[in-house]
């Protein structure tokens, strides 16, 4: 259970679990990937293969040498048949490598378990896998790892809370590897010289803290922590405060309360590259959505176009009108169905527009919802009024910086202001003005 | 990029769900709320109070509506909140009063306070209870010329002195079970306890109030009387104690955001009731009480702001 015992606030939100026991299904490769060569916060990656190169599976084909970047990796086998400029998923304009794939799926010769015995060759591991923050924040996983304060970190908090409605794929990733998770939780925990492993996963997912508390049983360092059945228990600051009591206030990280975050997901893909030496290449996501005719569960190359895996999953039943990205709570809304799947995804949502139309914003009636809702006691109401008379300094003062874009206050306001997405704008004045507090 | 099947999707900020609550459905449950004293009303007053009520309910409506098209701004009326206000203004008129009396009312409530203030959510003070202060100042016999409860009617006696009026001349009051049920003099709305308790039952069952503000409010009065050697079930039933804590001072607009706000602001209304029922020369004091208190709002919200979790007290800029 929660080591806490007063709960951090947050809202209740149908979980609209749609695929919650499916497995997740292998799609067939595509005819062509398109993998960006930005896909983790940090420094872009530069393309290391040409046009006409042949490349196969887990070969790396960008790279960059700054410390915050992690390399990219090919997801299929064939041939690099261009180099696109054009704006990715996550809404920046970069270049990505088009592979047309032969079907093949021939596996790079430099596929091999790596030697890891000490920190350093675990640490570089860690960046050779290519591995990123998968919960969504895609932050380089080797630099996460190698916090500036070793000293002080004592815990490894896994999370598999999978807060958000419609997404169902990391309850089935624990359910079809726990085992591993937690080899690779072990070997994060020798490596990193950290005391204890929690595994944090939401109270509506038991079977999975059923198997998980099963298999630790006899580990005295890792344990079980059964969440809140409440949004947001994954957002990484109230899932530190659930599993340790520890408040990491905004311009933290969480090295500096002792801890390191990773996402079940992330820890698996660890553990599979220490084993086989395969790096990130695939991810699973759910497939869901009102206009989705047969939603799933599926394990996808990185790069994969939307509209293959919309088609793979049986096509459209209407007409799309909102795509999302991730969950609908924090998820990014798609221009179009040709962006392409990158490290960080773990869900595409279709909807048509009975889901997609924003209602109009009426005036607030001080009701207080978004306070109550808030999982940092933040005041949205008053953040809001601030920020249209561009007051920094009253923005400062309700503390606009310690929001974490969670969407909590949007839910619940009746008027249907765009709390979140104000709130999200007062940052950026707020770091316009000067810069954090 | 790779080939496109539906392009010019919608795009907007997260979240992308919101919640089934919105302003008008919130208003409609208050209205719900506000039900069992509409029946009581008539149980007690006959059918000149619901004709009050309607009276009030369309006049607020019309002036609503009307407002907004002359100041050029979008119509408002399908929020119900002119509604609740009507509504709430004349469960605070005694029932034979005037309907031109009325309307004034709703037009000092709808126009001036809350439409000239800039609509729902600018208005400083509860607009019905200002309605009924400008009608109780300028027409101070109609307003306090009660109308009795039909059974206590005789042919030459159809009005008489409130509970509260009775008290204040140290004249026996009604029996707490009339008073509880609600027939006894007074405004048309306020009379019946229990009426307006289920309301309020059922308004924290929607979670569209929460209980602090009235249980506060109600609580001071009860400990109040108490202390002063009075009949505290008499003070909390007399008046516009129970329409006041339950349905005035939890009006979202002009009270506390915070929790804390909301006790210092039941709390303050509760013993200003009291100060005016005891010492002021008014026999009934919870429209100044909570007029006072909407005033005192805004300061109350700053002093009483949320503290971020994880800084501790005091170490907070």
């Amino acid at each position: 259970m929660s080591s806490v015992s007063k709960h951090l606030k947050g809202i209740h939100v149908d979980h609209c679990k749609n695929t919650a026991g499916q497995p997740i299904v292998k799609m067939p490769v595509p005819e062509k990937v398109y993998i960006p060569m930005v896909q983790h916060i940090g420094a872009p990656c530069q393309p290391t293969v040409a046009v006409g190169d042949h490349v196969k599976v887990g070969q790396v084909i960008g790279d960059n040498t700054a410390p915050m970047c992690a390399p990219i990796h090919s997801s299929v086998s064939g041939e690099v048949t261009a180099l696109v400029k054009g704006m990715t998923a996550q809404g920046i304009v970069d270049t990505s490598i088009e592979i047309t794939t032969d079907g093949k799926q021939e596996i790079a010769e430099t596929v091999v378990p790596p030697t890891v015995n000490n920190k350093e060759e675990f640490l570089a591991a860690v960046r050779a896998a290519g591995l990123v923050g998968l919960g969504g924040a895609a932050f380089p996983t080797h630099i996460k790892y190698n916090p500036r304060n070793p000293e002080e970190v004592d815990t490894l908090i896994l999370n598999g809370a999978e807060c958000e409605p419609y997404i169902t794929v990391d309850h089935m990733t624990m359910l079809e590897h726990a085992e591993e998770i937690v080899a690779g939780a072990k070997s994060i925990l020798k490596h990193l010289n950290l005391k204890q492993a929690i595994i944090g996963i939401e109270g509506n997912k038991p079977d999975a803290i059923a198997k998980f508390n099963e298999l630790v049983k006899n580990e005295p360092n890792i344990s079980v922590c059964e969440l809140l059945q409440q949004y947001p228990q994954g957002a990484e600051r109230v899932l530190i405060y659930e599993c340790t009591g520890k408040h990491l206030i905004a311009g933290k990280l969480p090295a500096d309360v002792g801890v390191i975050v990773s996402n079940v997901t992330t820890v698996l893909k660890l553990q599979q590259f220490l084993a086989t030496g395969m790096p990130l290449v695939s991810k699973s996501l759910t497939v869901d959505g009102n206009v989705v005719k047969e939603p799933k569960n599926v394990e996808v190359p990185i790069g994969t176009p939307i509209i293959d895996i919309i088609e793979f999953c049986g096509g459209y039943t209407g007409e799309p009108k909102k795509i999302l990205m991730g969950g609908p709570m924090m998820g990014r809304a798609l221009p179009d169905d040709g962006k392409c799947i990158i490290k960080g995804n773990n869900a595409i949502l279709a909807f048509d527009e009975t889901f997609a139309n924003i209602n109009p914003e009426t005036a607030c009636i001080n009701c207080g919802r978004c306070v109550k809702a808030c999982p940092m006691n933040l005041m949205p109401t008053a953040i809001f009024k601030a920020f249209e008379h561009k007051d920094v300094d009253a923005l400062k003062k309700y503390h606009v910086m310690s929001c974490m874009d969670c969407g909590c206050c949007t839910y619940v306001c009746p008027a249907r202001k765009q709390l979140s997405f104000m709130n999200k704008l007062a940052k950026s004045l707020v770091l316009a003005e000067g810069g954090k507090k | 990029m790779s080939n496109i099947k539906h392009g010019n999707l919608i795009v907007s900020s997260a979240p992308h769900v919101v919640s089934p609550v919105n302003t008008s459905k919130i208003m409609l449950d208050v209205c719900i709320a506000l039900i069992p004293a509409l029946i009581m009303e008539v149980v007690v007053f006959g059918i000149r109070a619901l004709i009050l009520t309607a009276v009030c309910v369309a006049a607020c409506v019309i002036f609503e509506s009307a407002t907004r098209k002359i100041l050029g701004r979008p119509d408002t009326i399908s929020d119900l909140s002119a509604v609740v206000t009507g509504i709430l203004l004349s469960y605070n008129l005694p029932a034979g009063l005037p309907f031109w009396m009325a309307i004034i009312g709703c037009f000092v409530s709808i126009v001036i306070v809350k439409q000239l203030f800039g609509g729902l959510g600018q208005n400083f003070v509860n607009p019905a209870i200002v309605g009924r202060i400008v009608l109780f100042i300028s027409f101070a016999t109609p307003m306090t010329t009660w109308v009795l409860p039909k059974a206590q009617q005789t042919a030459d006696a159809i009005t008489g002195p409130t509970p509260l009026g009775l008290f204040a001349k140290g004249m026996d009051v009604p029996s707490n079970t009339d008073m509880f049920l609600g027939f006894i003099g007074g405004c048309t709305g306020e009379v019946s306890a229990l009426a307006l308790l289920i309301g309020g039952v059922y308004l924290i069952i929607k979670k569209v109030i929460e209980p602090t503000i009235p249980v506060c409010f109600i609580g001071t009065v009860f400990v109040f009387a108490l202390v002063a050697g009075l009949d505290p079930v008499f003070h909390i039933f007399a008046g516009g104690v129970m329409l006041g804590a339950i349905f005035m001072a939890t009006d979202y607009v002009t009270s506390p955001i915070t929790t804390k706000g909301k006790i210092i602001f039941g709390i303050g209304c509760g013993l200003l009731t009291m100060i005016i029922r005891l010492y002021a020369s008014y026999p009934e004091g919870v429209s100044f009480a909570i007029l006072l208190m909407n005033i005192l709002t805004p300061h109350i919200d700053n002093l009483t702001r949320t503290k971020l979790n994880g800084i501790p007290a005091g170490g907070d800029k």
